[in-house]
């Protein structure tokens, strides 16, 4: 048996290191699938909740919205304002005794991720859509856009980027966070440490390992999402395809070249 | 002065927002090749104005008219009125999520409904106009507020519009910008194009417009030819707010 500190964690990296890695697997599909559909959620709900009403629309079409608003903004409160390792037990076990349904803790843990990231991202999505300033609106509906052309074309594009950041948060939540499914025997990181460190009573060890582990997944998230947005904002600088005179007040002065310019 | 063709009728126009009326009925026509400058103080509603006329603010009473007749009859969507009468904002108001380019084919590809390759012919034939055609690959955060007012300029010609309408078009421009867009909208009104000018730039209204109309406490309070409205005003209000351009 080892004898030191680093001495076990080699030892257990080696017994249980796959037994972990499937672990993070799992942890990284959950996040990933559950950010991913609570994202198109989010999306939705959020679009929803941002519709506007004025006189002109009909009686139909104002009750529907507003029945639905109200429907959603309940959605988005329940499961703000409940804890996510609750919201497992409930789905999971009320599914079985309530509706008979026995679905596999995998999938009770995807659906769960999947509403729960969906009720933040709504308010994040609609918060990104009321942040895009007014004029934007005014100029597309100026040139002729109706309602869906000007959400499409001009504040989504801009509302999404603004929700980036926020998307990028709430995937590492949720790498964190998918370890409360461990209550509903999902064998994500955290369930396969803790039945690994049963075996020699190793806590510590196996814990510093399942820390390392997580650490590496959200960093990693954290600079690809970096990496992304700035790929959204496209380059920062921009080439001129012609000279333009009205740059220059003084009239036509050839720019320098990027020869000449070594010479200054 | 008969054969005039006549574009835009303004019609008993009211606003109100809640209790407050802030347009009590204003009328006037717009002819093709018209440049009606619009003046008046801050807060008498010219932006009211000129918001209504393309229904970005819906009127509270009275009608705009396309050609003499009601905007119902005239169109089959509000929507394709809109393109007739182009709009150029006080703070420019381009796409931030778009290029110079992307502003001004968007509408004609998405509205009217254009191919690419033509919507880039004209977009580009209109950059050109303002002295912007250079700058087809730049993001309106990466330009000059007197850039970014040109490429608006353009963005709203390549709908090639009837009446072109601006709304203080150069009030957020730092002073030396103010001269190039000036100068843009002078050619333009010197090719004959039909445009409704609020503007606080009294040198421009003198020199440019075909007739100023002075907005005050939510009435037309004179309509005249602008030699005749700055040199011979005959309303004490206007009279006392031109006092306030002299130096
Ligand atoms: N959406 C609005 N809601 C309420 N009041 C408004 C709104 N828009 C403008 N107003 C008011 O209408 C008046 C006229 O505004 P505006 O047309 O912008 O004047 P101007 O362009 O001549 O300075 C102002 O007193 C302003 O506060
Ligand atoms: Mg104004």
């Amino acid at each position: 048996m080892p004898e030191t500190f680093f001495g076990w964690v080699a030892f257990l990296l080696d017994q249980y290191g796959t037994v972990l890695i499937k672990g993070a697997v799992v942890t990284l599909l959950l996040a990933i699938v559950g950010t991913f559909i609570g994202c198109l959620i989010g999306l939705v709900v959020g679009i929803i909740q941002t519709i506007p009403l004025d006189e002109n629309d009909g009686q139909v079409k104002k009750s529907v919205v507003k029945a639905l608003q109200w429907l959603l903004d309940a959605y988005v409160e329940i499961f703000r304002g409940t804890p996510m390792i609750v919201q497992a037990m409930v789905v999971y076990y009320g599914a079985m005794s309530v509706f008979n349904i026995d679905m596999s803790p995998m999938f009770a843990g995807f659906l769960v991720v999947s509403i729960n990231t969906g009720a933040y991202m709504a308010e994040t999505v609609r918060g990104g859509i009321e942040s895009v300033d007014i004029g934007q609106k005014e100029a597309a509906v100026a040139i002729g856009m109706d309602h869906f052309q000007t959400m499409r074309c001009v504040i989504l594009p801009q509302a999404l980027r603004n929700v980036m950041p926020q998307l990028g948060n709430n995937l590492i939540i949720n790498i964190k966070d998918t370890s409360v499914l461990n209550v509903i025997s999902v064998t994500e990181l955290y369930f396969a440490s803790k039945s690994a460190a049963g075996v020699y009573y190793k806590y510590f060890e196996i814990f510093f390992i399942t820390c390392v582990i997580y650490f590496i997944m959200t960093f990693t998230a954290s600079r690809l999402l970096r990496w992304v947005e700035s790929k959204m904002d496209g380059p920062k600088d921009y080439q001129l395809v012609e000279y333009d005179p009205m740059m220059d007040p003084c009239g036509h002065v050839p720019l320098p070249t990027k020869k000449q310019k070594g010479r200054y | 002065m008969e054969n005039r063709e006549l574009l835009v009728s303004v019609r008993d126009l009211k606003k109100s927002f809640g209790e407050r009326e802030i347009l009590k009925g204003i009328s006037f026509d717009v002819y093709r090749g018209d440049v009606v400058c619009i003046i008046g103080p801050s807060g008498s509603g010219k932006s009211t104005l000129i918001r209504c006329i393309n229904h970005l603010e819906q009127p509270s009473g009275g009608e705009i008219l396309y050609r003499g007749q009601s905007l119902k009859d005239a169109f089959k969507k509000l929507t394709l009125f809109r393109t007739k009468v182009g709009m150029v904002f006080q703070s420019f108001n381009l796409f931030n999520n778009m290029t110079v380019l992307e502003n001004c084919t968007v509408g004609q590809i998405k509205v009217l409904g254009k191919n690419k390759e033509a919507a880039k012919a004209t977009a580009i034939k209109y950059l050109k106009h303002v002295g912007m055609d250079s700058y087809v690959n730049a993001k309106p955060h990466q330009l000059s507020g007197g850039q970014k007012q040109r490429v608006a300029i353009a963005r709203a010609l390549a709908l090639e519009p009837e009446v072109l309408l601006m709304d203080e078009p150069t009030s957020a421009l730092d002073p030396e910008m103010v001269g190039e867009v000036l100068h843009v909208m002078r050619e333009l009104a010197q090719e004959g194009l039909t445009m409704v000018i609020v503007t606080h730039e009294m040198a421009f209204a003198r020199d440019v417009s075909s007739r100023v109309i002075f907005i005050d406490q939510g009435v037309v309070a004179e309509d005249a030819p602008p030699d005749e409205l700055f040199n011979k005003p005959q309303n004490q209000r206007t009279k006392d707010f031109l006092k306030r351009f002299q130096n």
